[in-house]
């Protein structure tokens, strides 16, 4: 038998019993999920990415299978940042789920606003800022697309929230520097960053010979993507060596998230793999204990970017 | 909302038969005491390929009817039309295979509490819930009549032990391969009010669900639909299956079609703007 392996880990000052999280989008505020699992028996629950107004989102279709992977175009639907404060979050807190507040927003100053109304809201571990979703109505504006877009939205957001509430800030695969901009968000005030938002894809129906979702083009999830995830967080975990990283990507079990862990990231969030296996948290979290138990590692924190070692050791 | 999916559960279970019926199959799984919460309109998501399946998300199905004793314990019987590939797996499965599922899901058809008359409604293989239906509403005394309808005969579900379990059963197609030549919206106000209908129960495609409201809209009659729309998860977290329906404040809000529905009341549902996203309210 092995001995148990300390599963804990951090993001800036924020702790975490586990390293598994959900993802943003993939689990709305929690309560569907908690018919499945206690919520506070994985690390944290990761929020839907919340706007300012309540918002309807794209047309449907707005998803399709494809081969190990999905597209969706949602477009943020969501209740708004009021209703989402008062309601939700208490409920998460009630339930004693670590809470990691997802934020998306259309101007630099909707970022500013809605930290500016999640600074007075106690009992939060970190928040997320969402500056790469695909399915915003614009796809121009996907800020994290662009450097100096990327550190002025963060910029606001540091300014705004002040010193104690860690940002993760949450970065596309979709741009050919990828360490660049993480670094800007960095020198912006970004204490971590969450990798990867999903990819840009599209499907043609082939019967009716046009787009198949609703909003044209989506957001590519599942295992497809997992070996991007991986490439994204092994090249900025070697650029910034000291900057945790919250990885996503395709992780449908406890070696997919090693595999991420390995790369340089030091939580997991689960997403479209719920979709597919509602226990697939505490499904994957069993097995990623099971693994760092059998390859030797005492803590996960050991294991957070073990694939970077030098050839001799 | 803390009462989403209260009784859902996730298992192994093994499918006792699959028999082909039509262009349908009808698949019967042994799922234990899961029945025992199973209601008429609710459903069930299945992983389809196997382990090393390319294919991610599950599929959903509504729980034809279930059974407390049958000599394996409780079973659930499921109408399958093999469509894509996920479906044709299914359909492929032999007796004994185990699949893994999650049940049950979704709203179900709200009963009576007291005798009314009800007409159940089905397109296609959407007929599979209302038998199991037909029998919840027969055992509180309700008169149940049945209307049927598909493209061709061979697309009309309804078992010989099924008919037993209405007091009227009528087909109808659309090539006039079986029953009457036509659509099952054919004489349906005169049905509603040549039997004194007070509530609609309907399963199929969406433009039946939407040809029943608009015909019954200014009638009394209640009209209860289970709706479908593409789901990645079936469980309320992806977003992907939403309908816009008239919220209780009067304003249409996207509504999941897994958990608000899939048994919605069709006069709520705004059937013009499915695909469409509405104004935003402020």
């Amino acid at each position: 038998m092995s001995l148990p392996v300390d599963m804990s880990t951090t993001l800036a000052n924020a702790w975490f019993p586990s390293p598994i999280f959900t993802a943003s989008g993939c689990a709305s505020s929690g309560k569907e999920l908690s018919q499945f699992f206690a919520l506070k028996d994985v690390g944290a629950i990761v929020t839907k990415s919340v706007m300012s107004k309540p918002r309807h989102g794209r047309p449907t279709p707005r998803m399709a299978e494809t081969p190990s992977g999905m597209l969706n175009s949602i477009g943020l639907q969501g209740p708004g940042i009021d209703s989402f404060l008062a309601n939700d979050v208490p409920w998460l807190l009630e339930q004693k789920a670590r809470v990691v507040v997802s934020i998306a927003g259309e101007t630099i100053e909707e970022y500013s606003t809605l930290a500016r109304k999640l600074r007075s809201i106690s009992g939060i571990s970190a928040v997320e800022v969402n500056i790469s979703c695909p399915n915003v109505e614009n796809r121009g504006l996907v800020f994290a697309c662009d450097p100096d877009a990327s550190r002025r939205v963060i910029d606001g957001v540091r300014k705004t929230i002040g010193g104690e509430l860690p940002i993760i800030v949450k970065l596309s695969p979709d741009v050919t520097n990828l360490p660049e901009i993480a670094r800007g968000v960095v020198d912006a005030g970004a204490d971590a960053l969450a990798l990867i938002n999903t990819v840009l894809g599209m499907l043609i129906n082939v019967d009716s010979m046009r787009p198949h979702l609703g909003g044209k083009t989506g957001g590519l999830s599942g295992p497809a993507i997992k070996p991007i995830a991986v490439r994204a967080i092994y090249q900025v975990h070697a650029a910034l060596p000291n900057v945790p990283i919250l990885g996503m990507g395709g992780v449908s079990s406890g070696r997919d998230a090693f595999e991420l862990i390995l790369a340089g990231a030091s939580a997991v969030s689960i997403g479209t793999a719920s979709f597919g296996n509602p226990n697939a948290l505490i499904n994957i979290q069993n097995e990623l204990r099971e693994i760092l138990a059998a390859k030797g590692f005492a803590t996960l924190k050991q294991a957070v970017g073990y694939a970077h070692r030098e050839e001799s050791v | 909302m803390g009462s989403i999916n209260k009784s859902a559960t996730q298992l192994n279970a093994t499918v006792l038969s699959n028999k082909r019926v039509g262009s349908y199959h009808q698949i019967l799984i042994n799922v234990g005491d899961v029945v025992k919460n199973c209601r008429p309109g609710n459903f069930v998501a299945i992983s389809v390929g196997g382990d090393s399946s390319k294919m991610i998300l599950r599929r959903a199905f509504a729980i034809s009817r279930v059974s407390e004793n049958s000599q394996y314990g409780g079973s659930m019987e499921l109408i399958v039309a093999p469509h894509g590939s996920g479906s044709k797996w299914l359909c492929s499965l032999p007796e004994g295979t185990e699949i893994d599922l999650v049940a049950p899901l979704g709203t179900a058809f709200g009963i009576p509490t007291e005798p009314i008359n009800a007409l159940l409604i089905g397109g296609g293989y959407g007929s599979a819930p209302l038998f199991g239906l037909a029998d919840v509403l027969k055992a509180r005394n309700c008169k149940v009549d049945m209307l049927l309808g598909a493209s061709v005969g061979a697309k009309i579900y309804a078992p010989l032990e099924g008919k037993r379990s209405v007091n009227s059963l009528k087909i109808y197609t659309e090539d006039g391969s079986m029953g009457e030549k036509g659509r099952v919206t054919e004489s349906l106000l005169e049905i509603v009010a040549n039997r004194s209908i007070d509530v609609i129960y309907s399963c199929g495609p969406m433009g039946m669900l939407r040809a029943i409201t608009e015909l019954v809209s200014a009638t009394d009659v209640i009209h209860q639909c289970a709706v479908e729309e593409s789901m990645a998860c079936g469980i309320g977290i992806c977003m992907t299956c939403v309908l816009p329906v008239e919220d209780e404040n009067g304003q249409v809000a996207m509504l999941r079609s897994c958990i608000d529905g899939p048994v919605m009341d069709g006069s709520k549902v705004k059937w013009e703007l499915v695909g469409q996203v509405p104004e935003v309210h402020s």
